[in-house]
């Protein structure tokens, strides 16, 4: 029997299956995955590659359905939910940031963080300022109508980060923020998550193989072979300085 | 979010040019061709739009088009004038006679003979001499690029001299007049001259030109003198039409020109369908991005076909634009026919809205079943 569900947790993910494929090709990717997080938590999911932390985080995020068990996220049951108000959902709610940034290549950098504002029926008049905003807070203040293709990895990203937070969602995705950065680029990125991101009404899931961010997590959920193996509690740091472990 | 799809699609500007130029390459083919085709349907009628003023054309039973004349007796045109509603009704003889130049050779040319007292069917536009040189004996006058047809090179020469039928007929003007389908030169006489010109025949007379009178309609005109006189009476725009047709049925024209017209509209589905394709499969990722952020499927729908309905009127707009370059470009051309009406730019119009209709069509299904979670694939 799953475990009693916190009323306080922002995500609640009981017994959740996954398959892909069917017949004798079926490949389990999550083997009754049950998860809590509560709200204002940085939760990271670590894991060997295959080992099903990607396919977690779309189905937390709505863009992929569990073949079983159940997932409510911010009090909704996404397994509940019609595919256009996951649509809805995913769009008032969630924040992503990408491995590959994912940026649309013909839009400068205030144009790319203003999409998420735009896809809720902002004007652009509207959008734009809020988007440039946030950059400059970013510190990308003087790159705001350069294209992706004229910043660097790091600077990518910090878009990525401003796309993922202008429309204030209540849940952030972020799948392996730094995994194409350098050391410090991927400091910078984490600190930028960690700092701007975390809020007592936001939870943010990170998924990542890099040990060099986990002191920035609240909880670590390690996964092996579509399993919570184990979550182990960690005290956050300060922001630039590796926090002692719990 | 069409801003979005926008930029997406110039933003990738060799993908970009490449739609553009497929749809346009195909615009440019389909309203070139159907021009040519126009102006060579309009060849076949430029004889009964040059003869302005008459509204009714009254012809034996059995003639199927303009230049397919079955002679008739002269008593026809008085049986014409007697029909009520008839305000005026006159002659008009047409033929195809033989001309013998000054060197010995012979060129065929098209022979008008016009009515005596009022020269109803005479050019509007002369360019050297009056219409009123006609009234001089065996005056002729002759269309200017038929002139330049039979002496190249050579300036108006008045007073020249040509024969036709043993007949000395002297060239007094130069006119102008629509090209014709047979390209032959178009010589202009008298009525009483033409029939001179002309081999011998116990009937001669062509067509009977007759003009309603004020308050009716030269539909109803023409009905009233086919029932009372049994000859074939059109108004002017049925007997248009009628020749028109019978072109489009007897002539392999329409199919050629269908054919040329097909492989454009094809060609250019093709060029446009795969390159757009293309375009979409690069674009998956930043589709499956904008899915996973809350797009749904009927915004990414707008979106594909904003960014078809963009090529499309740009590749609308440089093929139309193409063709009508080379429709004005060759207009000093004559052996060219480039007539292009509203008709053809609402073809291929609609043309190209199927090109990209059907590019899109081809593309929308990957978009629609990308998976958003294609974004968290590395």
């Amino acid at each position: 029997m799953p475990p009693t569900v916190p009323q306080s947790s922002a995500v609640q993910v009981r017994g959740v299956t996954r398959d892909f494929g069917s017949g004798d090709a079926v490949t389990r990717a999550l083997r009754g995955v049950n998860l809590d997080i509560p709200h204002g938590e940085l939760l990271m999911l670590v894991g060997p590659s295959g080992c099903g932390k990607t396919t977690l985080v779309s189905i937390i995020a709505g863009t992929l359905q569990p073949t079983g068990g159940e997932v409510q996220v911010l009090g909704h049951d996404l397994g509940a939910m019609s595919p256009a108000a996951r649509v809805r959902f995913r769009r008032s709610n969630v924040g992503f940031i990408f491995q590959s940034y994912n940026l649309l290549p013909a839009l400068t950098a205030v144009e790319n963080a203003a999409v998420p504002l735009i896809i809720a029926g902002w004007s652009r008049a509207r959008a734009l300022p809020k988007a440039a905003a946030l950059l400059d807070r970013l510190g990308l203040g003087g790159r705001l109508t350069n294209l992706p293709s004229e910043l660097s990895g790091g600077q990518q990203q910090r878009v990525a980060i401003a796309r993922a937070l202008v429309h204030q969602p209540r849940l952030l995705i972020c799948d392996e923020p730094t995994s194409a950065l350098d050391a410090e680029n991927g400091r910078i990125t984490m600190e930028l998550i960690a700092g701007l991101a975390v809020r007592p009404d936001r939870v943010v899931i990170v998924v990542t193989h890099d040990q060099r961010v986990y002191p920035y997590a609240d909880r670590i959920a390690t996964m092996e072979d579509g399993q919570i193996v184990s979550i182990e509690a960690r005290r956050r740091g300060a922001i630039g300085a590796p926090p002692h472990h719990t | 979010m069409l801003w979005i799809a926008w930029k997406m699609l110039i933003g990738n500007r060799a993908k970009y040019l490449g739609i553009v130029f497929g749809v346009a390459f195909a615009a440019l083919l389909i309203a070139q061709q159907s021009s040519i085709f126009c102006g060579l349907m309009a060849l076949t009628v430029s004889q009964i739009l040059d003869v302005e003023g008459a509204g009714v054309w009254v012809m034996d039973p059995k003639v199927k088009y303009v230049d397919d004349v079955k002679p008739m007796a002269d008593t026809h045109l008085y049986r014409v004038r007697g029909v009520p509603g008839v305000d005026w009704a006159v002659r008009l003889y047409k033929g195809i006679a033989r001309a013998r130049l000054e060197g010995g050779s012979y060129e065929q040319v098209i022979l008008l003979g016009l009515d005596d007292a009022t020269f109803i069917g005479a050019p509007l536009n002369m360019i050297e001499g009056s219409i009123d040189d006609l009234r001089a004996p065996d005056a002729v006058i002759m269309d200017i690029v038929g002139y330049r047809k039979l002496w190249p090179d050579e300036p108006f020469q008045r007073g020249r001299i040509i024969e036709m039928n043993d007949r000395r007929a002297v060239i007094v003007g130069l006119a102008k007049a629509r090209k014709t389908f047979q390209s032959f030169a178009v010589v202009y006489t008298r009525y009483s001259q033409a029939i001179r010109f002309a081999p011998p025949e116990r009937k001669v007379l062509s067509f009977v030109l007759a003009e309603p009178a004020p308050g009716v309609a030269a539909a109803e005109l023409a009905g009233r003198i086919s029932a009372q006189t049994g000859l074939q009476a059109l108004s002017r725009d049925d007997f248009l039409a009628k020749t028109i047709r019978y072109y489009l049925r007897n002539t392999g024209i329409p199919i050629n020109f269908g054919i040329t017209v097909g492989l454009g509209f094809l060609v250019g589905t093709a060029i446009a369908g795969q390159t757009f394709y293309l375009f979409i499969v690069e674009n998956l990722r930043q589709f499956g991005a904008l899915k996973a952020m809350g797009t749904g499927n009927g915004t990414i729908l707008l979106m594909v076909l904003a960014q078809a309905l963009h090529v499309g009127l740009v590749g609308l707009g440089v093929g139309v634009g193409l063709a009508a370059l080379f429709g004005w470009s060759t207009r000093s051309f004559s052996k060219l026919s480039f007539y292009m009406p509203w008709q053809v730019l609402v073809i291929t119009g609609v043309a190209v809205f199927l090109i990209v209709l059907l590019a899109s069509l081809l593309s929308i299904r990957r978009v629609f079943i990308v998976d958003p979670a294609i974004v968290f694939r590395g």
